[in-house]
């Protein structure tokens, strides 16, 4: 086992450790429910966890410097509604146009809140407690509370939840789902491989000595805000495809959901390690967990949320737990791999006195 | 350089600080206030201002504590609905109200107590502890109280949060003040309070030192917990009736008032008068609004970009007074 472990980086371990539970979560709701094991089940989750997964990779690549942003569920809120008005006057527009302007306007919004977090200085925290207040508020005004309905919708995007890109007896993918596989990929490999992502972790991990090492810090975070709000504005464009009907409170409370889903997957909250991989597998694992509770018979559909709170704290206390065995492990291996060098210092020593 | 000499130029320094630059925004805007409106200055909307929101105000001198010990606490909204979820629910069951009451704060010092064990002696980020329980306790009290609404408590219950008690004062504006005091006294006074700051600065540099850092953090997730419970049953007294989603999304309001107060995010530094005048500040803000028919939506998107220029200006304006010394000092340097 310890062998193995030190084989592992610690973010695979992590994530490995997440892929068990969600196996064992999984089993356990299967030996507990019913037909638990059906394709509409999987079809649902897979779907809610497309868009949640959508704004936590954005929030990855934001908490990964060590920021935050809580404006996430507001862009998406706006962005959906923005978008699915004009589709509304206009059926005309093009799916892929759409799409731009919902990426746009998000990136846009995002930028606003990159340029004071990094050139402003405010810290981040301040900055997108204020855009989640301001951006919802611009929503409202714009609004001037009428909905966007279904109805007035163009046919394309309504069909968009329930087109596949392949099926399986019934089992779907969806292209939403497929967009988010994409989606996380890509950013899976940005921030493996890309000067830009190894920098975001550098950022995150010692702000100082990445300053001294001469990265642009200020544009690197800068780049992540937009890219957050970017990646939100894509997932309001899931949001209005998936719901059709959206209000002014659309959004409410992603911010929450997509801050916890990264913290579940394991990226540290003070930045500098983590995935995008571990951000959907705690997106999977929280959605996996709030759809089961629901369907589990034994307890009412209101102890979901106390459940899920005490899931997340037990989830963040046990990768803590684990991390710092891994940790000993590891300083271990570090002492085994010194250890000759210390022996002979030390048997000289010894040789001098006698 | 006497004694006489000094004492103006601290009063100049006091003013120059972040609280004179909220008294002077407070000033203007009480002015701006009293000629929009004739009614704003009179003794009845000066208390009515202050009971609209007098449960957030109470919780926000307990987040003060918890921020310049470089915490947070975001579960408190959450705390304020489950504990008056929790006298809803055994009034229901038929408990007399005074023990109801009592257990509602006890439910308020056990969540304290639960927060704080996370964080201070497992050592968990207080953010990710107190964002699992903001929707864990909310959880807890939906799961009380499911999807009803529970009134009809004892008369004297509601009198007690609507009716004045001394005075035009009602209770909760007394307990506020009592609370004020105590938080003055404490933060700004005590030994306990020099803890808070010390940690809040250097955490390590504090628990070297001797500090009993564990034991600081448990008395303050503690006290927030509690206040929070407080603030959550005076909300039911007031509104009469309880529902599941009470005081949601609160804490939001809460951190704002402290953070524009020129309490800093990273700890260490802020004073409690800075916060008194942020809560002065957004109150009469808020007011005013209302007074011209400004809805609350944009009330709350007006006080977000409040909450960001509060940090922007003051570091634009450092950076403006970094470049004009420097330009100042590299002529003289290449002179030399």
């Amino acid at each position: 086992m310890n062998a193995l472990i030190r084989r592992l980086r610690p973010e695979q371990i992590r994530e490995l450790v997440l892929v068990l539970i969600i196996l064992l979560t999984i089993l356990f709701f299967g030996t507990q429910i019913e037909n638990y094991y059906n394709a509409r089940f999987f079809n649902r989750i897979s779907t809610s966890v497309a868009i949640i997964a959508v704004v936590a990779v954005g929030q990855t690549l934001v908490v990964l410097t060590r920021n935050i942003d809580l404006s996430v569920g507001s862009i998406v809120g706006f962005t959906a509604y923005f978008v699915g008005q004009r589709l509304a006057d206009n059926n005309e527009i093009a799916p892929l146009a759409a799409v731009l302007m919902a990426v746009g306007l998000g990136a846009a919004m995002g930028a606003f809140n990159g340029v004071l977090v990094s050139y402003g200085r405010v810290p981040a925290i301040i900055v997108t407690l204020g855009t989640l207040a301001l951006y919802r508020t611009l929503l409202v005004e714009y609004s001037d509370a009428q909905t966007v309905l279904t109805a007035d919708l163009p046919a394309w995007l309504l069909d968009l939840p329930r087109a596949n890109i392949f099926s399986f007896n019934d089992l779907d993918l969806r292209v939403l789902v497929g967009g988010m596989l994409m989606v996380v990929l890509i950013f899976y490999l940005i921030l493996r491989y890309l000067p830009f992502g190894r920098r975001l972790y550098a950022i995150g991990s010692n702000p100082e000595a990445a300053r001294i090492a001469g990265f642009p810090s200020q544009r690197i975070v800068f780049l992540a805000f937009v890219l957050c709000g970017a990646l939100a504005g894509l997932a309001g464009f899931m949001f209005l495809a998936r719901f059709g009907n959206i209000t002014v409170v659309a959004g409410l409370g992603l911010e929450l959901a997509s801050v916890a889903a990264v913290v579940v997957g394991g990226v540290n909250i003070f930045g500098g390690s983590g995935t995008v991989i571990g951000a959907l597998l705690g997106a999977i694992l929280i959605n996996l967990l709030e759809n089961s509770l629901i369907r589990w018979l034994a307890i009412s559909e209101f102890w979901r949320d106390a459940l899920l709170g005490m899931l997340i704290l037990l989830a963040v206390a046990a990768d803590a737990v684990i991390m710092s065995r891994v940790r000993d492990i590891w300083a271990h291996r570090a002492l085994e791999e010194v250890e000759p060098d210390q022996y002979e210092l030390e048997s000289e020593g010894s040789g001098y006195v006698t | 350089m006497s004694r006489e000499e000094r004492i103006p130029r601290r009063i100049l320094d006091r003013l120059k600080s972040w609280e004179g630059f909220l008294l002077v925004v407070l000033l203007v805007i009480i002015t701006v206030n009293s000629l929009q409106s004739p009614a704003y200055l009179s003794v009845q909307n000066q208390i009515n201002l202050f009971i609209l929101s007098i449960e957030k105000i109470i919780v926000v001198l307990a987040m003060t504590f918890i921020i310049i010990n470089a915490e947070i606490d975001l579960s408190v909204a959450s705390m304020m609905g489950l504990a008056a979820c929790t006298l809803a629910w055994l009034f229901e069951r038929g408990t007399p109200v005074p023990a109801a009451l009592a257990i509602g704060l006890l439910v308020g010092v056990l969540g304290g107590a639960f927060n704080g064990f996370w964080i201070a002696r497992v050592g968990l980020p207080s953010l990710v502890v107190t964002l699992a329980m903001l929707i864990g306790y909310r959880g807890l009290a939906r799961v009380l109280l499911e999807d009803r609404s529970i009134g009809g408590f004892p008369d004297w219950f509601d009198n007690m949060g609507q009716q004045a008690l001394v005075g035009p004062f009602p209770l909760a504006l007394i307990l506020f003040f009592i609370l004020v005091v105590l938080a003055v006294v404490i933060l700004q006074y005590s030994g306990f309070g020099r803890y808070v700051y010390v940690i809040g600065n250097n955490r390590e540099v504090a628990r070297y030192s001797g500090v009993r850092v564990q034991r600081v953090k448990m008395t303050l997730f503690i006290a927030s917990g509690t206040i929070a419970a407080l603030a959550g049953l005076l909300f039911a007294a007031r509104l009469g009736s309880v529902r599941g989603d009470m005081a949601l999304g609160f804490e939001l309001d809460i951190i704002t008032m402290v953070l524009l107060g020129g309490v800093s995010i990273f700890g260490g530094s802020g004073s409690i008068y800075g916060v008194l005048l942020a809560i002065l500040i957004i109150l009469n803000l808020r007011n005013g609004m209302s007074l011209v028919n400004i809805t609350g939506h944009v009330q709350t998107g007006v006080i977000g970009v409040l909450l960001i220029l509060s940090v922007l200006v003051p570091n634009i304006a450092q950076y403006f007074r970094e470049t004009l010394s420097r330009r100042r000092t590299i002529p003289s340097v290449s002179s030399d």
